[in-house]
């Protein structure tokens, strides 16, 4: 146990600091669920990218960096501390390549890896559908194998970026006989490919955040299979085990967050139960990134990620919800406007965006359930 | 930057939960609850034979020289099996703090502390009575500005009833005539913060292994209990009670270690850090001692469930060492005191 960071480190932390300082955009980029935001953001991707630093934990190779997880962790802490725009490729470099480096090809990997790094190409997640939701094995949409092609059919639903983004990896059943959990495969597919047809969802915030996708005789090479045909199920908890675990949501998120209501409180006045609210904000955000390190330094030292990936899902999104709501309160009056003054500050916006994440990347009643069954031994229902 | 336990750090808490697994039994603490006695002579012996008093005196001592990170585990066990003596508070806070002392009075009974020979309590000015004076031959008092060590035969002790039985509090008198000042001044005002650090860290071990104590205990009755046909922790009512505790206390033990690791600082951010680390531990602790009784039914408010006794120690470690006011005004002090930005969650104050 050594809590200090080696010289190497603190090194690493004031190049990025440096390059963040003469890069990050001035003006806050329009929202990536906007048209003209979503190319704003793709621009600031390939500025990332430029820098080689738009998936630092990659191999050089594909245009990371091979950092370390601490690494990692120290350059998400200078990317939020300098109010660094959001990233539109983060279901691709976050949750798909980590996926994709463990069960892809040699030929995937040089295909998709670089321009994914690059903005060129943005992903989007398409597994949840009308009737599977947090029951994901209940998917319906299929791929019927035709020579060396899969031609998809079905109806995707909630699929986040999908009304811009270029590609999209979806969960299909492969195997017409098959029930649940068998029988799935993992299929990438081009969002502009003849047959496809995206309709935007207009989300609470009332912008076009996520899709439903109409797949009719959608035809996919099957070399766009990820892992074994049948195994999708598989490939696909990988992922989410990323997705809870670690890298959806960094510690910094949420710690800048925290350091921003501080501030908030400090300049507008907070009661006793405000100010006992923004204490447990930090403290959570505090415990939150304590734990990140901890799980970063454990998988660095062989370690892998279980069942407690579900705790830290449960946990950041309850803190978050916790933290806006903190500061709508401490606002008082004034949370409701929504002029350019008020949006610009972000806390409502934050505040109803909060409200996804208790939902979105399995439901937090899924992940007690999981806690519950696979840390506690408890039976299934 | 390394936040892994040792493979040593870890065995050494394997071999305590062995033992108290074997020698710490609901029975056994029935047994000593019935006696009325202090303590229970062959576990304790066992303890001392393992090493444990002597764990944080300095090899110069006769001590094994460890640190804080090497007891906390080791603390979680005993709070997991709500151990009895005061085996964490001597070997974490008295021995440590005996051996600091810059007098030949205390490094001696450090040194006996270590062989397994004598047994310390502290009193601190931050909390009322203390805490196991009657099992100790010597008192260690922490007051604004002096240390003073009393040996037990020249003390007047009242017992002060708590609703643990085993966290036996003392309200502790004494002539002036006996005492002997072991530290003045700043030197003993730094060290009686250090102590009270120790104190807090200790007792936040000890609430991570009551909580997990908690849902395990009502883990395995959920299974066993069986109502409308099918085990209760079948239930999604019931699971997500428990998986709301471990969620708590995953995160609340990181706090804890990071607390052990970065304790000899001495600075705001330390000291923010331990009572993080408290608050966090007895919170995590509270809601799934709570849970325990809810999840227990009726059982869990007999006295013949086991779940009463893990709560009560809740009860009695949450005040301790500090109140849960003093350590979120020592937490706020931070926030309100330092920059907050993303990078800051190491910080050491430079001079």
């Amino acid at each position: 146990m050594r809590l200090a960071y080696t010289a190497e480190q603190d090194a690493f932390r004031a190049e990025v600091r440096a390059w963040l300082a003469d890069h990050v955009p001035a003006e806050r980029l329009a929202s990536f669920d906007t048209a003209e935001g979503f190319q704003a953001h793709r621009a600031w991707e390939k500025v990332l990218h430029g820098g080689r630093w738009s998936a630092v934990t990659w191999p050089e190779a594909y245009g990371g960096r091979g950092l370390d997880l601490i690494r990692w962790l120290i350059f998400e802490e200078e990317y939020w501390r300098a109010g660094a725009p959001g990233r539109v490729g983060q279901n691709g470099i976050f949750l798909l390549a980590p996926t994709m480096m463990e069960y892809g090809t040699a030929e995937q990997k040089a295909r998709f890896l670089p321009p994914m790094a690059s903005g060129e190409e943005i992903w989007a997640q398409a597994w949840s559908e009308p009737q599977a939701g947090s029951d994901l094995a209940a998917v319906r949409a299929r791929a019927t194998r035709d020579g060396d092609h899969y031609v998809l059919n079905g109806h995707k639903i909630w699929s986040s970026r999908a009304v811009f983004a270029d590609w999209a990896f979806g969960l299909f059943r492969t195997d017409p006989a098959s029930e649940r959990h068998k029988g799935l495969s993992l299929i990438l597919f081009k969002l502009d490919a003849p047959g496809v047809r995206v309709v935007p969802i207009q989300q609470i915030d009332g912008e076009a955040g996520f899709a439903e996708i109409f797949l009719e005789d959608v035809r996919s090479p099957v070399d766009q299979r990820l892992g074994g045909e049948g195994e999708g199920w598989t490939v696909c908890m990988a992922t989410a085990g990323f997705e809870r675990g670690l890298m959806l949501r960094s510690p910094a998120r949420f710690q800048a967050a925290a350091a921003r209501l501080v501030a908030l409180a400090d300049r507008r006045g907070a009661d006793a139960v405000q100010e006992a609210a923004v204490l447990q904000a930090v403290m959570d955000a505090d415990a939150y990134a304590l734990s990140i390190y901890a799980t970063a330094s454990r998988l660095i030292a062989g370690g892998k990620i279980g069942a407690e990936a579900s705790c830290n899902k449960v946990f950041w999104s309850e803190l978050d919800v916790a933290l806006y709501r903190a500061a709508l309160s401490i606002k008082g009056a004034e949370a409701e406007l929504t002029g350019p003054t008020e949006a610009a500050d972000g806390w409502m916006d934050g505040y109803l965006f909060s409200l996804a994440g208790p939902i979105y990347a399995g439901a937090n009643e899924i992940q007690r359930n999981i806690i519950a069954e696979r840390m506690l031994g408890l039976p299934k229902g | 930057m390394d936040f892994t336990l040792s493979d040593e750090q870890r065995m050494t808490a394997e071999v305590t939960a062995a033992l108290l697994a074997d020698r710490c039994t609901g029975a056994d603490l029935r047994r000593l609850m019935d006696s009325g006695a202090a303590l229970d002579p062959v576990r304790w012996r066992a303890l001392v034979e393992m090493g444990l008093p002597a764990a944080m005196v300095p090899e110069s001592l006769g001590g094994l020289g460890l640190g804080e990170v090497d007891l906390t585990p080791v603390a979680e066990q005993c709070g997991f099996a709500a151990l009895p003596e005061p085996l964490v508070e001597l070997a974490g806070v008295a021995a440590p703090l005996l051996a600091a002392l810059d007098h030949p009075a205390a490094r001696a009974w450090a040194g006996r502390i270590a062989a397994g020979e004598a047994m310390a309590a502290v009193g601190h000015s931050c909390q009322p009575f203390v805490a196991g004076a009657d099992t100790a031959d010597v008192l260690v008092l922490c007051r604004p500005g002096e240390i003073l060590l009393l040996n037990a035969e020249t003390v007047t002790l009242g017992r002060q009833p708590s609703i643990d039985p085993f966290h036996r509090l003392f309200a502790v008198a004494f002539d002036g005539g006996d005492a002997i000042a072991a530290a003045r001044g700043p030197e003993a005002d730094r060290l009686a913060a250090l102590a009270l650090d120790r104190g807090a860290l200790f007792a936040a071990a000890q609430g991570i292994g009551l909580a997990q104590r908690a849902v395990d205990l009502s883990a395995a009755y959920a299974k066993a209990r069986v109502q409308f046909g099918k085990p209760i922790g079948a239930n999604q009512a019931v699971k997500h009670h428990l998986a709301s505790c471990q969620v708590k206390i995953e995160f609340a033990r990181p706090v804890v270690l990071a607390a052990a690791a970065q304790i000899g600082q001495q600075d705001i951010y330390s000291r923010a850090r331990v009572s993080h680390a408290k608050l966090a531990a007895l919170a995590a602790a509270d809601l799934a001692g709570r849970t325990a009784i809810q999840v227990h039914g009726a059982m869990g408010y007999s006295w013949a469930t086991d779940v009463h006794v893990y709560l009560k120690r809740v009860l009695a470690l949450t005040g301790a060492w500090g109140d849960e006011a003093f350590h979120r005004r020592r937490v706020s002090a931070r926030i309100k005191g330092r920059a907050l930005d993303p990078g800051q969650v190491f910080a050491v104050e430079t001079a």
